[in-house]
């Protein structure tokens, strides 16, 4: 079995963002990257199919030299080739990515791709739609199971307040979701077999972008709130909710 | 080229959700300011009672497909829906009639159609925006990134586009109640093949009757200062009361006290609804992430210095065992008044 994953570099949850000097990205200076962490689960979904049935993994990410370490990440979890499509700039936005994406797939003509549902920097959740679509096979997104039958794959997807039970069938496009499983720890001697692993680089096949960003901006701050002490404020507060804030 | 809009909207067993309110309001404000006119699409069976009531969200004509008959197309039996066909119908929808802004809600389902039509109209895709505005006949998307940490205004190199609004964000406003036009969709005319149908819906699971906090209007959710899953009967009474759904931190969600479904955060969902009672939860950067956009927080945590407080518009430092039984009590009086 062939499969791709699609891996990014994002800046690590406890980044505080700050605007950079542009108005238009934050400031970069002492943000920590790390790979996307619903990517992980979609390498592990990846690695665990190969161990069960064979064959290869490629991750591969659309980004600067930096996006490098997203794949040395899934190196370390156990892909077996890694490919950076290479971006001049930061300056690319979804479309472009899933574009590009789509047309390295293609000449790959894998048996099944795998994305995170989301990465959480631009929170998206448009890479594994838009490729399938892009792709012309199917794609379910969201997914927290995954069974995979010869050609025919069932997929648990998470909704608002429940699941929906996909059916299709391969070469299929599935983003993955938290509970899907338990990405592994890299050992010691996977993490020295993927230091020699080489990253394949390939020029962009697209770099139109669809959508440019004008301006980047903090959320309005917020004033002090009002603090009560005690169980004995409780009707305080309520009314204070009801009267003032108006949300009751 | 004139601007026209089409908004789809979703429904549930037969009616109508909130979000679809959201979404004909917000069209109607932007067919305003872009001088332009709007339709709506709906998917569904047996929906056009409630479709002509869309009308009194200021829909005039109503688009409608028929979800039986669509699913009659399907080469797979047993369909309840299928995601890539409702991208389809969309898509030829919009063609057919000459719409090049479609808009729909940010949902779990939303969001995903919204990718697939954008490719399939080869539109540019504003995906879970909070604000829009007209700039001339072009418009300005704002959406929130980094988990809400910032927010961006994006602009669009043309004007076919696709958005999606963040539920909950966005004003639904009845006005009047004339009814709706409502127009089959001839589903003959959309050229379906097989390929349209390439995933397919076999069963859609009710995890629980409960309300879902992605939906909710107001939401109580609890830490780990609840000291164990035995105690979150607490946070359920005092949701009850107030018709709100129950949330949850990563830490209590990864400890097994509480489904993953319920966890808000980076890691899970993100919510603004109109009040947001944190119960024992510090407020760790990737919790306030998923939360911070809530119209009015409510911390109860017995530290006073602990972060959530930062911003809370209100707050009361004490004991989570003391404090939530005396809102619930409090709440109830107030509500059956
Ligand atoms: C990559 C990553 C992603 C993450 N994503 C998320 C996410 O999506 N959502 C999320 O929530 N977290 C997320 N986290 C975890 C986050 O960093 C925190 O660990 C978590 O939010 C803490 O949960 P908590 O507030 O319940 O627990 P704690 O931080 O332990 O806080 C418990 C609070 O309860 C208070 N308390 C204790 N006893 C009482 C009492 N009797 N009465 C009143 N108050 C009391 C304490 O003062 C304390 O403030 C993520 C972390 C990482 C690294
Ligand atoms: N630059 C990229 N290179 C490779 N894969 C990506 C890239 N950006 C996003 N993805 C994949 O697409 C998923 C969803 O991302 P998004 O749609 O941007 O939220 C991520 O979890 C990744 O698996």
């Amino acid at each position: 079995m062939k499969i791709i994953v699609g891996v990014s570099l994002v800046p690590d949850s406890t980044t505080k963002v700050k605007i950079g000097a542009t108005n238009k990205a934050i400031d970069e200076a002492g943000v920590t990257y790390i790979i996307n962490p619903y990517d992980e689960f979609a390498v592990e979904e990846a690695v665990q199919l190969k161990e069960k049935n064979g064959g290869e993994v490629i991750a591969v990410s659309f980004g600067t030299d930096k996006a490098k370490d997203a794949i040395k990440k899934a190196f370390q979890m156990g892909c077996d080739k890694g490919v950076l499509i290479k971006s001049a700039d930061a300056n690319f936005d979804t479309f472009t990515v899933a574009k590009n994406l789509a047309d390295y797939i293609k000449t790959e003509n894998p048996d099944l791709v795998l994305f995170g549902k989301q990465s959480i920097d631009f929170d998206g959740l448009m890479i594994p739609p838009m490729v399938g679509e892009l792709l012309g096979i199917p794609s379910i997104n969201v997914v927290v199971k995954l069974d995979i039958n010869g050609k025919e794959v069932t997929a648990e997807r998470e909704i608002e307040g429940g699941k929906e039970v996909v059916t299709a069938s391969l070469p299929a496009v599935i983003g993955t979701q938290k509970g899907i499983n338990n990405p592994r720890y890299p050992n010691l001697k996977s993490i020295m077999a993927s230091k020699s692993k080489p990253i394949e680089e390939k020029a962009p096949t697209y770099t139109g972008n669809k959508s440019e960003t004008i301006d980047m901006k903090l959320p309005p701050a917020k004033g002090k709130g009002k603090v009560f002490e005690g169980a004995a404020s409780a009707g305080e507060l309520v009314k204070a909710l009801r009267e003032e804030a108006k949300v009751i | 080229m004139s601007n026209k809009i089409l908004a789809f909207v979703e429904s549930k067993d037969g009616k109508f959700k909130n979000s679809a309110f959201e979404v004909i309001t917000e069209s109607k404000k932007l067919a305003e300011e872009l001088k332009c006119e709007f339709e709506v699409l709906t998917i569904g069976s047996g929906l056009d009672a409630e479709a002509a009531k869309l009308g009194t969200y200021g829909a005039k004509k109503i688009v409608a497909a028929d979800l039986s008959e669509l699913n009659a197309k399907n080469p797979v039996s047993g369909s309840v829906y299928s995601h890539s066909a409702f991208a389809k119908v969309i898509s030829e929808t919009a063609k057919q009639k000459n719409a090049n802004y479609i808009v729909m809600s940010a949902t779990g389902l939303g969001k995903d159609l919204a990718a697939r039509v954008a490719i399939k109209n080869n539109s540019s895709l504003a995906q879970d925006t909070v604000q829009l505005k007209a700039d001339g006949e072009h418009i300005i998307a704002t959406k929130p990134v980094y988990a809400g940490k910032s927010l961006v205004d994006m602009k669009f190199n043309d004007d076919n586009l696709v958005i999606t609004l963040r539920p909950n964000v966005f004003k639904a406003v009845k006005e009047g109640d004339t009814n709706a036009e409502i127009e089959k969709l001839d589903i003959a005319s959309l050229n379906l093949s097989d390929a349209d149908f390439n995933s397919t819906v076999k069963e859609v699971v009710v995890s629980n009757e409960k309300l879902d906090v992605a939906e909710a209007d107001v939401i109580v959710s609890g830490g780990r200062g609840l000291r164990g899953p035995e105690n979150f009967h607490l946070i359920e009474e005092l949701a009850k009361v107030l018709g709100a759904a129950t949330g949850a931190s990563r830490a209590v969600v990864d400890a097994g006290w509480r489904p993953h479904g319920e966890q808000v955060g980076q890691t899970g969902k993100t919510v603004s609804p109109s009040l947001y009672i944190a119960c024992g939860i510090s407020g760790a950067i990737q919790h306030l992430a998923g939360m911070s956009s809530s119209k009015c927080i409510v911390a109860i945590n017995k530290d006073k210095d602990a972060p959530i407080f930062q911003i809370a518009d209100y707050g009361i430092v004490g004991d989570a065992f003391e404090i939530i039984p005396a809102l619930t009590s409090e709440f109830k009086k107030v509500l059956s008044q």
